[in-house]
């Protein structure tokens, strides 16, 4: 019988069905940060029962953590307390932690990845709605709550009902600046911010199959942020590609024989899926939020709808949304000055996105009125950018190099955007208050990110380049 | 204390907001406690308290007319973060039942996990309640969830929701998901020695 990518996967891993109810789905690895774990931990040691397999468990600090001088302790008090809580946890129930200070520590969906502890095939969990973005290497990845933390952590399974399935074709060619994190933001503007609520999304097509691993994964990133349960690609090349060599891939006879395993992981001919979105590539500009949740985007030479193109039941969300802003229906995006710009986070904050903005702000320098922050995703990333000179180029340009973490994608830790000030984010979120109480946030692609810090307002990435 | 939960009578809270997401349920600035309690406290913190700490008057958890154990929400409920301290907020604050015509898939699965439960209504139906709120904001709904009901007491207007199966015997007699999943722990490690990972 012909399967999709997904089910393949999901039937590898039920250890059995429940009488008309869930299965019990066995994960193959977990990733943990400091935030949804410790009630965890206190839950086991509640219980009085240990780790199940703490080897497939891998631990690192991001969402709190200060982006300067990571070499001091932590000065907020409620933020170091947890991060001592996650070292003193993992140590206790044996877990390996890449915390502040490790050449390993970044964001939890950075750093899995860039490890090669991400491989195609598995069940992956983190108690994190990003964990979707691991799928872009053809696997289950999702997001869970500090309940199910503790019961992986227990007994390495969960209980899960099998999603619906969709599958989104992108096929065609890409315009010239427009790049992966457009076209999930143009998905998300399309079907809305609930739109795959209750699906695992399989994201295929021409399009999708030219992106690289790290476009891959800002796409799979994002899928969240259309309700899905988690979003995959299906593994080829490029993946293989990117694995071969990394830390905890595997090596030699296992390699060639894992290649042949991942080989037969994509969705057979026929497979059936409840739901099918068609989009061409080439419908694509550079996209920006104007609002206050994902689905809110719109192409840079748009205009933010005007009030009769709403329905009247969406109207009340969106003044609220505008007021919230203080944006007008209507008006157009471009020129709005911008106040922060932030390049980071889990869906933007790769060697890959950093080398994108590198190339074109080089020779460049930022607009006054701005302030510009890059945060890179890890150490690792960190490292990279620093011996290639990059952080060269962004000194020159006037921009603030950080070190790894969540930072303003969340402003858990001091990054936060001040209250009614605009911050272009590369991010995943434009929530109320998501960058700091009052902040208002624009999501856009890296490349839009930085054009803006170079003229200091919304700006058209195509016209500059 | 007895987490089981079967019917529960109550006057409501009503949130017609949309899209009501988990970063305003609750901030992540308040996500820093290594403990689950106390997070009602900062349930709704930046609709509900100016940014010097006093309430708004506007927000309807500052609103004494309304109270309860039943929160009745807009569309789209608990999207964005997998944070389940959103949900131990809300449980935290006093309510039982969360209202709304649809969930978020992970906010739906904490809320289970934490005996909160999520009843999904209609589009029509979460209309009337609204409706029966205005008229009288004391109005009561009944969820019966051994029925799968929920009812509007003044009208008599019912409507039936669904709940997996296995997860209402969880809620009706108490039982986690994890005690299920220990129970079948010699399960578990036969299905490590044949799966390769
Ligand atoms: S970078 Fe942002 S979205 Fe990603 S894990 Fe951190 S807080 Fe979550």
């Amino acid at each position: 019988m012909s399967k999709s990518l997904f089910e393949k996967i999901w039937e590898k891993h039920i250890v059995k069905t429940i009488d008309g109810g869930p299965s019990v789905l066995y994960i193959d690895k977990h990733l943990i940060h400091e935030v949804t774990s410790p009630q965890a931990f206190a839950g086991l040691n509640k219980r009085g029962i240990k780790v199940f397999r703490p080897k497939q468990i891998v631990a690192t600090a991001d969402h709190n953590v200060p982006t300067i001088d990571q070499d001091l302790p932590i000065k907020e008090e409620l933020s170091r307390l947890q991060v001592d809580a996650l070292i003193k946890n993992c140590a206790e129930y044996g877990i390996e932690l890449y915390g502040l200070g490790h050449p390993f520590q970044g964001i939890v969906h950075v750093i899995g990845p860039e490890l090669g502890i991400t491989q195609p095939g598995m069940t992956i969990v983190c108690g994190d709605s990003h964990t979707s973005t691991h799928g872009a290497f053809g696997n289950i990845a999702f997001g869970i709550g500090t309940s199910e933390v503790e019961m992986v952590m227990a007994t390495q399974c969960l209980l899960q009902s099998k999603p619906k399935l969709m599958r989104i074709n992108v096929d065609g060619t890409l315009n010239k600046g427009v790049v992966s994190k457009d076209i999930i933001l143009y998905i998300i503007s399309l079907i809305s911010a609930s739109g795959a609520t209750g699906y695992a999304v399989e994201f295929a097509g021409s399009a999708i199959r030219s992106l690289s691993m790290e476009a891959r994964m800002t796409i799979c990133n994002m899928s969240i942020e259309m309700g899905a349960r988690c979003g995959m690609i299906a593994p080829d090349e490029t993946t293989f590609n990117y694995m071969k060599g990394r830390l905890f891939a595997p090596k030699e006879n296992e390699w060639n024989e894992k290649v042949s395993y991942w080989k037969t992981l994509f969705s057979d001919d026929d497979a059936i899926f409840d739901k099918e979105i068609n989009i061409n590539a080439a419908d694509i500009e550079p996209m920006i939020t104007y609002g206050t949740n994902p689905g809110m985007g719109i192409g840079i030479s748009k205009h933010i709808p005007a009030l009769n193109e709403i329905t009247e039941k969406e109207k009340p969300y969106f003044e609220k949304s505008l007021h919230y802003m203080d944006l007008q229906p209507g008006a157009n995006i471009i020129g709005k000055k911008v106040d922060y710009v932030f390049i980071g986070s889990c869906t933007n904050s790769r060697i890959e996105d950093l080398r994108m903005v590198a190339s074109f702000v080089k020779g460049k320098k930022k607009a006054d009125n701005v302030q510009v922050w890059v945060v890179p995703g890890s150490k690792q990333v960190e490292k990279q950018a620093i011996e290639e000179g990059i952080n060269k180029i962004f000194e020159e340009a006037g921009f603030n190099l950080r070190q790894p973490g969540c930072s303003a994608c969340l402003g858990m830790n001091e990054d936060k955007i001040p209250a009614g000030k605009y911050c272009i984010s590369t991010s995943n979120r434009n929530f109320e208050g998501r960058q700091g109480p009052n902040a208002r946030t624009m999501l856009a692609s890296p490349l839009t990110a930085a054009a803006a810090a170079i003229t200091g307002e919304v700006s058209d990435v195509r016209e500059l380049l | 204390m007895s987490k089981a939960i079967n019917i529960i009578q109550s006057s409501v809270v009503p949130l017609n907001t949309e899209n009501v997401d988990t970063d305003q349920i609750i901030p992540a600035r308040f996500l820093k406690a290594t403990t689950r309690d106390g997070f009602g406290e900062n349930l709704f913190r930046d609709w509900r308290y100016e940014s010097d700490g006093q309430p708004k008057k506007d927000f309807v958890l500052n609103d004494p007319t309304y109270h309860g154990k039943i929160l009745v929400a807009a569309k789209n409920f608990g999207c964005g973060s997998s944070r389940e301290h959103a949900a131990w907020a809300i449980k935290d604050y006093g309510f039982d039942v969360v209202v709304s015509s649809f969930f978020a898939d992970i906010f739906k699965g904490n809320a289970l996990n934490n005996f909160l439960l999520p009843v999904t209504v209609s589009d029509a139906f979460l209309q009337k309640i609204f409706d029966a709120v205005n008229k009288d904001s004391s109005a009561q709904i009944i969820v019966n969830l051994q029925a799968q009901t929920i009812t509007i007491e003044a009208t008599g207007e019912q409507e039936s929701f669904d709940i997996n199966n296995y997860k209402k015997t969880c809620m009706l007699n108490g039982y986690d998901d994890i005690d299920y999943l220990l129970s079948i722990n010699k399960d578990i490690e036969a299905f490590e020695l044949k799966h390769d990972h």
